[in-house]
C-alpha cells in the first residue's frame, strides 16, 4: 500500500518552538510517528557546569520561558536536598504564589492555542486577554512579565510588599468570573466536545509506560502530583484539591487545565492570606555547597521539572542534569496519534502542550514517491479548521458571525 | 524605482512571519501577545503570516543553533524582497548566556543580514512595537 | 523505609552499596548485569514511575543513574551503574520501560555510552556534521564550557 510521509515541522506555525515530526500515513489515517529533536538543543546542562550555583537560577530559568519559574525551583529544591538546608516559612509562601501564578498564565495560554487550532479565534482571544492581568501581577511583584528571578538557593530573592496585596486579590477577584465563564463557554460547547471527545486517548497503562506526567497524565486517572505527593514549598501548608479525569482524550486534559485554574487561585489567597501583615525572613545564606549529590522536583503546568546536581565542593557544579516534562510527554504521540485522522493530529500534538524548548515551524508534505508538494503549513490548521464548520454544520450550531468573517477573509 | 514603490506600499500593511532558532520560547510568547487583545498590533495593518512567501518581515528569535542555521538561511532566501529581518531578544541580538554553548552557531547576524536589533530577556510586547515603528519610519 | 526494605530483601547479596541521603533519596549501586532485574522488580512490581537517566563523566568511569519515583511513599530510588570509561556498553532499558527510549538516545550521543538492545541507537539532537566520537557532556570535551 502506498505510504506516504507528512513532515511537521520543524518550522511550522503550530508550535512556536522548532521541532520535527513525521507522520507515516495510509491515505487519511496516521500508521507511525517519528520525532526527531535537537532544533533547540543549547547544550545548557553543559553551560550549567561552568556556572556559579547562584547564576544557574537565572540560567536554568531561561529553559523555557512558560515555565520559568518551575525549573528554578526544582533546581532550587535539589540544592537544597544536596546541602539539607530548610527555607523560611514566609520564602515557602512566596515560592507558592509565584509558582501558581505562572500555572495559571501557562494553562490559559495553552486553551487559547488549542482554541485557535480548531478554528475558534474568540477562544484565543478571550484566553490570551485573561491572561494579560496576571503578566501584570508578576510585574508588579518581580519587575518582569516573564523571568521572574524570583528563586534563589536557601529561599527567594523579594518580598512581597503588604501594600500589594489588596491589589493581587482585587485582580484575582476580577478574573474569576471571567474564567468561569470561559471554562463554561468551552466546556458546554457541543462543537468542541464533538472535536474533541474520544480524540487522542491515551490509558492509564500507555501513561506508564511512557512516565507522562502533569495533566496528560490526571486526564487519564492516574492520581499523581508532586506539589501533593513530595511536600516543598507551602503545598502541606494550605488547602486544595489534585484534579483527575479518567477519559484521557483530548477533552478531559482542557477539564483538567481548566479547573486547575481555579485550585491555584484557591493556594494563591490562602498563602497571601498567611503573608499579610506579618514579618519575617525571606531567606537564608547557604554560602558553601557541600560534595554530594541532590534531587529536585516541581509540578510545572506540565508536569514533573526534574533536576539533578552533584557537586564537589567547588563553585559550580560537576554535573546538572535537567529532565522537562515535555520529554516523557511527546512520546506518547506514538500511542495516541496512530489510527487518527490527519485533521485530529493537530490538536492532539497541541494536547499534551508540548514545549520543545524545555525537552529542548511550515508543515509541507510530500508524497514520497513523487516528492510532490501536496500540503504546506497553514494547510493543517485549515484542515482542523475545517473539520469544526463541518461538525457545526451537522449539530446545527453557526459560528458567531465574527468568526464566519474572519473564515470568508482567510479562504 | 519599482523597489521603492514596493517599499511604499510595504509600509502600509506589513505581512511577519515569525521564526524561533532556539529560543527559549518567551520572546515568542510575547510577538503572539502582540497580536492579542491588548497590544492588537492588527490596528496597524501588521498580521502574522503563515508561510514566509507571503511575508515582508522576518521576526527571529533564539541563539541560531547548529540545525538551524540551514534552514534559516533558505527561510530567508524565500522571503520575498524588499523584506526585513528582525532580530528579537538579546539571544538572537547577541547570543546572550549561551554564547559558549557547544550547539551554537549565531548570533543572528553571523548568519543573515539584520536591519533592526531589539534586545531584551525577553523584550516587552510595547518595546517590539517600537522596533518595529522604527524599521518603518527607516524605510524610504 | 518500606522501599529499601523490599529492595533489600528481594536483592540482599546483589546490592553492592547504598548510600542514604534522607529519608527520601536513596542511591543504591549494583552491577551492570543486574540492572534489568532490579529494573523490572521496581518498575513493575514496586509500582514506580520512571522518572529519567543521568549519565555522568567521572573521568575514571562512566556513571549511570537511574531514577525511579515511588509516588505513595515520596521516594526516589536511583539506580547507580559504573561503566568502564573506555567501552561503556550497557543493556537498554527500552524493553522494559518505554519511556527510557529517548533519553538513551540522548546519552548515547552526548555521552557516548552504548546501549545493547536498543530499537533506534541514532543521532537525535545534534546535527548530522558534528564530528563523530565527540561527546560535548564529557569532561574531556571543552567544547560548550567557558
Amino acid at each position: 500500500m502506498k505510504k506516504v510521509i507528512v513532515p511537521i515541522g520543524p518550522y511550522h506555525p503550530l508550535f512556536e518552538e522548532p521541532e520535527y515530526f513525521a507522520l507515516y500515513c495510509d491515505g487519511e489515517r496516521v500508521v507511525d510517528v517519528e520525532w526527531i529533536a535537537g532544533y533547540n538543543h543549547r547544550g545548557i546542562e553543559k553551560i550549567s557546569e561552568s556556572k556559579h550555583w547562584d547564576q544557574i537560577t537565572f540560567l536554568v530559568e531561561r529553559i523555557c520561558g512558560i515555565c520559568s519559574t518551575s525549573h528554578p525551583i526544582a533546581y532550587c529544591n535539589a540544592v537544597e536536598d544536596l546541602a539539607k538546608v530548610e527555607i523560611p516559612e514566609r520564602a515557602k509562601y512566596i515560592r507558592c504564589i509565584i509558582g501558581e501564578l505562572e500555572r495559571i498564565h501557562s494553562h490559559l495560554l495553552w486553551v487559547g492555542l488549542a482554541g485557535h487550532f480548531l478554528g475558534y479565534n474568540t477562544v484565543f482571544m478571550w484566553a490570551w486577554k485573561y491572561r494579560e492581568p496576571i503578566l501584570d501581577i508578576m510585574e508588579m511583584i518581580t519587575g518582569n512579565r516573564n523571568h521572574y528571578a524570583m528563586m534563589k538557593i536557601g529561599g527567594v530573592r523579594r518580598d512581597i510588599d503588604d501594600a500589594y496585596i489588596p491589589i493581587i486579590r482585587k485582580i484575582l477577584e476580577d478574573l474569576k468570573p471571567k474564567l468561569n465563564m470561559l471554562t463554561n463557554a468551552v466546556l458546554d460547547d457541543p462543537v468542541l466536545a464533538a472535536r474533541l471527545k474520544g480524540v487522542g486517548v491515551l490509558t492509564d497503562k500507555d501513561i506508564k509506560e511512557f512516565g507522562a506526567l502533569g495533566p496528560v497524565a490526571r486526564a487519564s486517572g492516574l492520581d499523581i502530583d508532586v506539589r501533593r505527593d513530595s511536600p516543598h514549598a507551602a503545598y502541606d501548608l494550605v488547602e486544595w484539591k489534585v484534579i483527575t479525569q479518567n477519559e484521557g482524550d483530548v477533552f478531559a486534559r482542557a477539564v483538567v487545565r481548566l479547573l486547575e485554574c481555579f485550585e491555584s487561585m484557591k493556594i494563591i489567597e490562602q498563602c497571601l492570606d498567611n503573608l499579610k501583615g506579618k514579618k519575617g525572613e525571606i531567606s537564608i545564606d547557604v554560602r558553601n555547597i557541600p560534595p554530594g549529590e541532590g534531587i529536585g522536583h516541581y509540578e510545572a503546568p506540565r508536569g514533573e521539572c526534574f533536576h539533578y546536581v552533584r557537586s564537589d565542593g567547588t563553585g559550580s557544579p560537576l554535573r546538572h542534569k535537567i529532565r522537562a516534562p515535555s520529554f516523557n510527554n511527546i512520546p506518547t504521540f506514538k500511542a495516541s496519534c496512530i489510527g487518527e485522522t490527519i485533521s485530529d493530529v493537530t490538536i492532539i500534538l497541541a494536547g499534551v502542550d508540548p514545549c520543545y524548548c524545555c525537552t529542548e515551524r511550515a508543515i509541507v508534505a510530500y508524497d514520497v514517491n513523487t516528492q510532490k508538494k501536496i500540503l504546506d503549513g497553514s494547510d493543517f490548521i485549515r484542515l482542523s479548521q475545517e473539520k469544526t464548520r463541518k461538525i457545526e454544520k451537522e449539530i446545527g450550531v453557526a459560528p458567531s458571525r465574527w468568526e464566519e468573517k474572519n473564515w470568508e477573509r482567510d479562504n | 524605482m519599482v523597489l521603492s514603490l514596493r517599499k511604499k506600499a510595504l509600509k502600509k500593511s506589513l505581512f511577519v512571519f515569525h521564526l524561533s532558532t532556539g529560543s527559549c520560547n518567551n520572546c515568542d510568547i510575547e510577538i503572539l501577545d502582540c497580536l492579542t487583545p491588548r497590544f492588537d498590533i492588527e490596528r496597524f495593518g501588521i498580521t502574522l503570516a503563515g508561510s514566509v512567501k507571503h511575508a515582508d518581515v522576518l521576526l527571529v528569535t533564539g541563539i541560531g543553533t547548529l540545525k538551524n542555521i540551514e534552514r534559516v538561511k533558505k527561510l530567508y532566501q524565500q522571503m520575498p524582497k524588499p523584506g526585513f529581518v528582525v532580530a528579537i531578544g538579546s539571544c538572537a541580538c547577541t547570543g546572550g548566556m549561551f554564547r559558549d554553548g557547544y550547539t551554537m552557531a549565531g548570533p543572528l547576524d553571523k548568519i543573515i543580514p539584520v536591519d533592526v536589533y531589539i534586545p531584551g530577556c525577553p523584550p516587552k510586547p510595547e518595546a517590539m512595537i517600537a522596533g518595529i515603528v522604527k524599521l518603518l519610519n527607516s524605510i524610504k | 523505609m518500606d522501599t529499601l526494605e523490599t529492595i533489600k530483601k528481594r536483592f540482599s547479596d546483589r546490592i553492592i552499596n547504598i548510600k542514604i541521603h534522607s529519608d527520601i533519596r536513596i542511591y543504591i549501586e549494583i552491577d551492570k548485569k543486574d540492572l534489568l532485574d532490579f529494573a523490572k522488580f521496581i518498575f513493575n512490581d514496586m509500582d514506580a514511575r520512571f522518572i529519567t537517566a543521568t549519565g555522568v563523566d567521572n573521568l575514571d568511569s562512566m556513571e549511570v543513574l537511574y531514577h525511579f519515583s515511588i509516588d505513595r511513599e515520596d521516594v526516589i530510588v536511583s539506580l547507580r551503574v559504573l561503566l568502564d570509561r573506555e567501552d561503556p556498553v550497557i543493556e537498554s532499558l527500552t524493553p522494559v520501560v518505554k519511556g527510557a527510549l529517548n533519553i538513551e538516545k540522548e546519552m548515547y550521543e552526548l555521552l557516548g555510552i552504548k546501549f545493547l538492545n536498543h530499537p533506534e541507537l541514532k543521532r537525535f539532537l545534534l546535527t548530522e556534521e558534528y564530528p563523530e566520537g565527540v561527546f560535548p557532556l564529557r569532561k574531556d570535551s571543552q567544547k560548550g564550557k567557558k
